[in-house]
């Protein structure tokens, strides 16, 4: 399904494009509602964020939030591929601790602890990052490939795949849809939580909100939320779609 | 062929295999039959490496199969197991060339040893070629699994209780369709069942396993009517034990050539069950035979039914032969 093929009625009730030209008309539009944030909140000085061009705040968001899932992903995915191989297999709980307790601690805490060392800007807030998507794609990737059938492996081995053949052309393509739902899970996490990276110096469009916060300007928060609610409608609607290119065998 | 030498199996402190022997003849259909736990399965799974042997030599054409890479092995074998395990997200033509593709055939040749097994296996290569495993019958689904497992022309087909999932009608026409494929290849296959109906249909010869050791490996006459200890008497089973010896012997063996009559004939190779059967709905004694030419091979009397011409002892009853 490609944007040119579509009909007027499928494009305004597709999720994707709906959210696509709502990010876009946001990011670049912000300037001019202007007007509108000064009738809203006639008693602020300055009723639109300027320190920054939206554009390059979402930029940096998305390169955040890009990097840091891909990271997860890398690493997780590894690390779930190898607690499912009979020679990783004794490390499996060591690695559902591990990967829990990086979820559960606030990403906060992680910001705080991870500057005296590394400093302030994007480097903590992309272990912080990092370390909280890694839980979704960890537990996902285990239970996809926990999954597939024993009969399917069973077959697959007798017939005479090696090793990697067996993971790469059976298993992975019939876990793909649970590891992908974890990744989803991952991303739109992050989505939100790199907003918070911006107290550590992070250039993200969490910045308006935070300085928002901290003037008591209200109209920069809305500013920075509204962008941030849309990215996130945009990625999730992205990963729909993924996912339906991923089961189509499924569907006929 | 294949040869199995003094092979024991462990799991833990549990012996599933103890210490068997027994040889597969290039071509023969050997059924593998036991209770649950009788180690048939894992017997199975040791020819193609799926299980490593602990102690003894398992050969194939005097080849110790330890010295081979396990993939190459299978890869020279069909597999065949009960639960099918179709690759979900591959077409019924992309399953069914997963061995070609792992051997490496060229493209066009893989796609026309597709539509020949599909042809074989009764699937309409137009309909089903690019049809997913969930758009099919548990039969189709196992009808596809036997193609897949035929795919690179094995020399060695292992079957692990392939239509036991099955209706009994799919199951009786997969198991028809196999004896065919198996007289056409010429493959040697070795077939584990729990249901001796099957065995007693299929094998050439039957290996009753039983607590990890063999107990018999007979003919499916043999086992009829000399069961060499109470369990295989068991799995025969006492009731219609008369039609089960019939369904072991053709028409042929039994025909008086030099005699003529008229009438639908049967072929020489129907078994004796069913020329009984046929006798009953037409109302005769008498049925005239002819051979896989179609030319007259004698005449089949009831009474050669209860008593064959030669070999009497052979067709002693079920309790002639022991305690029962």
């Amino acid at each position: 399904m490609t944007g040119a093929g579509m009909a007027p009625r499928e494009l305004l009730t597709d999720r994707l494009m709906l959210g696509l030209v709502a990010l876009v008309a946001l990011v670049l539009g912000m300037p001019s509602l202007k007007p509108l944030f000064a009738t809203l909140f006639p008693r602020l000085d300055r009723p639109l964020y300027e320190a920054e061009s939206f554009v390059s705040l979402t930029l940096d968001h998305m390169a955040l939030v890009g990097l840091s899932s891909l990271a997860a992903i890398l690493l997780g995915g590894g690390a779930g591929i190898a607690v499912t191989r009979p020679w990783g297999r004794e490390f499996r709980g060591l690695l559902e601790t591990v990967a829990t307790m990086g979820q559960t601690f606030p990403p906060v805490a992680v910001l705080a602890l991870a500057v005296p060392v590394m400093g302030f800007g994007a480097e903590p807030a992309l272990i912080a990052l990092t370390l909280y998507a890694l839980l979704p794609v960890v537990e996902n990737t285990v239970a996809g490939l926990d999954g597939v059938p024993a009969a399917v492996l069973d077959s697959a081995r007798g017939l005479g795949m090696g090793p990697a053949a067996v993971l790469f052309r059976v298993e992975l393509p019939l876990a793909a849809p649970v590891i992908l739902a974890g990744i989803r899970t991952a991303v739109i996490i992050n989505v939100g939580t790199a907003a918070i990276a911006s107290t550590v110096g992070a250039k993200t469009l969490g910045l308006p909100i935070i300085v928002g916060l901290n003037g008591s300007n209200q109209a920069y928060v809305i500013q920075g939320a509204l962008i941030v609610a849309a990215l996130a409608v945009v990625i999730d609607a992205g990963f729909d779609r993924l996912a339906g290119w991923l089961t189509r065998w499924s569907q006929r | 062929m294949i040869e199995f030498e003094r092979v024991t199996k462990r799991f833990g402190s549990w012996t599933a295999v103890d210490s068997v022997s027994f040889t597969v003849a290039e071509g023969e259909f050997r059924v593998l039959i036991g209770p649950s736990g009788s180690g048939k399965s894992t017997v199975l799974r040791m020819i193609n490496r799926l299980i490593p042997a602990d102690e003894g030599a398992i050969r194939i054409d005097g080849e110790d199969i330890a010295s081979l890479k396990p993939e190459e092995l299978r890869r020279r074998m069909g597999y065949v197991i009960q639960s099918v395990g179709l690759f979900p997200h591959w077409t019924v033509e992309r399953n069914i060339a997963t061995v070609p593709g792992l051997l490496g055939w060229p493209k066009a040749r893989i796609r026309d040893r597709v539509t020949e097994l599909l042809e074989l296996l009764n699937l309409d290569p137009r309909r089903y070629r690019g049809a997913y495993p969930h758009q099919l019958s548990g039969g189709q689904q196992q009808r596809v699994g036997v193609a897949r497992a035929l795919a690179a022309e094995p020399r060695v087909l292992l079957m692990d209780e392939p239509f036991s999932a099955l209706d009994p009608i799919t199951r009786a026409s997969l198991q028809t369709e196999l004896s065919a494929i198996h007289r056409r290849t010429g493959t040697t296959i070795v077939f584990v069942t729990h249901d001796m109906d099957e065995a007693l249909r299929l094998g050439d010869s039957i290996a009753v396993m039983d607590h990890g050791r063999l107990v018999q490996c007979a003919t499916p006459l043999e086992i009829l009517t000399h069961p060499a200890s109470p369990l295989v008497r068991d799995l025969v089973g006492r009731e219609e034990w008369g039609l089960k010896r019939l369904a072991v012997e053709t028409v042929g063996d039994r025909a008086r050539r030099q005699e003529s009559v008229t009438g639908e004939p049967l072929a020489a190779e129907t078994p004796l069950h069913r020329a009984l059967s046929e006798m009953v709905a037409r109302g005769t004694e008498r049925l005239p035979v002819v051979d896989g030419d179609g030319r007259p091979a004698g005449v089949l009397h009831l009474s050669d039914l209860v008593r064959p011409a030669s070999g009497g002892a052979a067709s002693s009853g079920p309790a002639a032969s022991g305690t029962a």
